[in-house]
């Protein structure tokens, strides 16, 4: 398909999802993301996938497991209650180095908070998705066409890495619709090593292992230090962020996910008052894109930070400039998406 | 008469079981019925948290390790994706009666094609001897130091009759390994469960009653006995639900 | 007149008079007419036969929020919907109101109300369910930013296979919405 067609986000991730080569996919329904496990249970069976509705999100991350320790494509889908049931699931997957897909189509909370959009998970995403010394890359679509197009480049990255990838989205993102292009996916595309898959060794090989167990200290110690090696080198190959208006500006808003199109009505009604505003918008929020966000923040005075939440990629915007620019934050909590108008505001007063 | 060897499907290294304990002989007997059905090359065993945790060392088919109680999850996601080949889940009471419950009643009541074996030894083995869900009424343990309290820290679960009631299920059966008799007994009852998935005919789980003279505070012999005398009592051997659930996605 | 360059609709109404559906439609008539458009619905247990609304944008420029704070077209089929909304409405924007469900009391005087007894016209012309269309086609006569092929078209795309009578009577519909005066 290369006509635009008018889906929702949820679905227009599930679709590429397969177009990407997601044999597997084994969800637990929760709002705001159940379309992704309905859209599938309607689609994988059809082109030989399967589809399993588990009896609990643990299961489910425990399948996914399974599943990409065999060397196949899954993935599963959650939203925020669901993604702490997975998080042992997860820094099991981390530790095993296993490549998997992971959504997260966030609510608030804490507890079992509201279904409305909210993007209160950054800190678990970033830095705690589990125990452990680990991360995860975490990927933030803005739009239902990135809701297609990072899902694709998730599976990809997840396989180069051996290493679970997480595109974090939110309700909002997971229920609109927008015109959506499925772009047709480059058959002879990278193929990865899998060699290490336990699929049956048929005779050809010693067994493999699928394993997070290391008793030796120093072992587990060698072992951390070579996965990190690898955040390094995706740190330095794999940064994404998108920088608007931002060439001259006095002020950048700085926004990923759903927020960061706010934050753009934001900065274009600001210019239209003559303040001098852009927008820096992350797409990769693991690993934080802290060389762009220097770039785009050249020549402003000030960086307002704006989340769905009481801030939380704050810490990496601050960390990220050193103190060098001050930086402020709004938010919306709860559930409540802010209004442009609001950024607007609080942008003057910046 | 040949040579009594080790079968080709266990590694040849030495385990860390302690002395006397019986995860030795169950091991030995899923690798026999491994080799006798030719399995190895397209086999993938899945083995949880417990005294097996690193029982993928000694099995020499592919291998998963598992979070505690999660193996039949796992075992789940590696047969979907591989629905040809074989996947056996080596359990402990603890992770499959446990924390593991529900995975297991699910992948059971989903007619997962998956063969279970279920060790019940009535204890934490690797924990250090604490309360099992298997733990005998009266039985002392580390954390039921008076020994259990039926009135509150309830009954024992008999695994077997429960999954019995499972639709999904081909084969449950309780067997012990205290003497020649009943191991030769219990390889049966594992290659039926073996046999069930090969033919694509629904969940297997083969209960073994088994010993851990360390942290029961016996001598291996005494253990032996305590299975057959006093296990076998409050959990009946024998076959609690066999037949063909379906052809599974055949 | 609501600008036409961009639309920014918030539709609303009880779950299954259609709500979802006739904002789905109308971002489809942006669509087809290569617009940057925008869908997004209330969800939850709102939909369960509670209130229900839908917020449509269907602009020549990429959209930012998707949510419609201060819509410049209301597009209501209940009373509680049009409490709700009609002071959200942008000066000089335009409401659609369903007479036969909307008992009005407070009428503004800066935008423009269309009322259009469109439950009781789909009654009457055997067209039962298809009132949200009736409205629709009000709707377009009057915010015409799209063109009746367009207007085709979609409904054509929107008919599900199983349902093929329902082209007819929703274009039908349209038309009658479209030419009450």
């Amino acid at each position: 398909m290369s006509e635009r067609v008018l889906m929702k986000g949820n679905e227009a991730l599930a679709e590429a999802a397969i177009s990407a080569g997601c044999k597997c996919f084994f969800g637990y329904p929760i709002t705001p993301q159940t379309e992704i496990s309905a859209y599938l249970s309607k689609r994988l069976p059809k082109v030989g996938g399967v589809f399993l509705q588990a009896e609990s999100e643990i299961a489910a991350i425990n399948m996914v497991y399974g599943c990409a320790g065999t060397g196949t494509r899954c993935m599963t889908s959650s939203s925020s209650p669901g993604i702490s049931l997975k998080s042992e699931g997860l820094s099991y997957i981390a530790g095993a180095d296993l490549p998997c897909v992971v959504i997260n189509v966030q609510r608030g909370g804490p507890g079992l908070g509201g279904i409305q959009p909210s993007q209160a998970d950054y800190w678990q995403a970033t830095r705690a998705l589990g125990h452990g010394d680990f991360h995860v890359i975490v990927l933030a679509p803005s739009t239902v066409q990135e809701m297609a197009d990072l899902v694709t480049r998730a599976f990809d990255l997840a396989d180069e890495y051996r290493m679970p990838v997480m595109l974090l989205a939110d309700g909002l993102l997971g229920q609109m619709m927008e015109p959506v292009v499925f772009k047709k996916r480059e058959e002879n595309g990278k193929s990865f090593d899998k060699s290490w898959a336990a699929n049956g060794h048929g005779g050809k090989r010693k067994h493999n292992i699928i394993n997070s167990l290391y008793l030796e200290a120093t072992e587990l110690e060698e072992k951390i230090h070579e996965r990190f090696k690898r955040y390094d080198e995706i740190k330095a190959k794999h940064t994404m962020a998108e920088s608007y208006m931002t060439d001259d500006a006095d002020v950048i808003i700085a926004a990923y996910g759903s927020t960061a199109r706010l934050a753009r009505t934001a900065a274009e009604k600001a210019r239209s008052l003559g303040i001098k505003a852009g927008v820096f918008r992350p797409i990769t929020l693991y690993p934080f894109p802290v060389n762009e966000l220097r770039e785009a923040t050249k020549t402003a005075k000030r960086v307002l930070v704006c989340e769905m939440s009481m801030g939380q990629m704050v810490d990496d915007v601050r960390l990220a400039l050193e103190c060098k620019i001050p930086v402020d934050f709004f938010g919306r909590t709860g559930g409540i998406i802010p209004k442009p108008e609001e950024i607007l505001e609080k942008l003057k007063g910046v | 008469m040949p040579d009594f060897q080790r079968p080709k499907s266990l590694c040849d290294i030495p385990t860390h079981y302690c002395p006397g304990c019986t995860h030795g002989i169950v091991h030995r007997l899923v690798a026999e019925i491994i080799d006798e059905l030719g399995i190895e090359n397209n086999t993938v065993g899945v083995c949880p948290v417990g005294c097996s945790v690193m029982a993928y060392d000694y099995f020499a088919c592919d291998m998963m390790e598992a979070s505690h109680g999660r193996a039949p999850a796992v075992a789940t996601g590696v047969k979907r994706a591989l629905p040809d080949k074989v996947v056996f889940t080596y359990q402990g009471d603890g992770d499959l009666a446990a924390i593991g419950t529900a995975e297991t009643v699910h992948a059971a009541t989903r007619g997962e094609n998956i063969t279970i074996i279920f060790i019940n030894n009535t204890t934490y083995g690797m924990t250090g001897g604490q309360m099992a869900p298997t733990t005998l009424p009266g039985q002392v343990t580390q954390t039921t130091p008076y020994g259990r309290n039926t009135d509150t820290e309830g009954f024992p679960v008999r695994v077997s009759e429960m999954l019995a009631t499972l639709s999904g299920v081909a084969l449950a059966e309780r067997v012990a390994v205290y003497d020649p008799k009943s191991v030769a007994n219990a390889k049966k009852a594992i290659r039926k469960g073996f046999d069930f998935q090969l033919k694509k005919q629904g969940f297997s789980i083969i209960e073994v009653l088994s010993t851990c003279p360390t942290n029961w505070g016996m001598t291996p012999v005494a253990a032996l006995d305590r299975v057959k005398n006093e296990l076998a009592a409050y959990y009946p051997l024998g076959v609690f639900k066999e037949g063909a659930v379906r052809n599974f996605n055949a | 007149m609501a600008d036409t360059h961009e639309i920014k609709a918030v539709l609303a109404g009880f779950g299954g008079q259609g709500i979802l559906f006739a904002g789905k439609l109308l971002a489809y008539f942006g669509l087809l007419d290569e617009k940057e458009v925008s869908w997004l619905p209330s969800y939850g247990p709102a939909m369960r036969g509670g209130t229900c609304n839908c917020s449509v944008t269907v602009s020549d420029k990429p959209v930012g929020s998707p949510l419609i704070t201060e819509p410049n077209v209301l597009f209501v089929m209940n009373t509680p919907s049009y409490d709700k909304f009609i002071a959200t409405v942008e000066a000089g924007g335009t409401a659609f109101i369903d007479e036969t469900l909307v008992s009005a009391e407070n009428i503004r005087g800066d935008i423009k109300s269309f009322f259009v007894p469109a439950t009781a016209l789909a009654t009457e012309h055997g067209l039962k369910g298809a009132a949200n269309i009736i409205l629709l086609g009000k709707f377009l006569k009057e915010v015409p930013f799209t063109s009746k092929d367009t207007v085709r078209k979609a409904l054509e795309k929107n008919t599900p296979a199983k349902k093929p009578q329902m082209f007819e009577s929703n274009l039908k519909a349209f038309d009658i919405g479209y030419n009450f005066i």
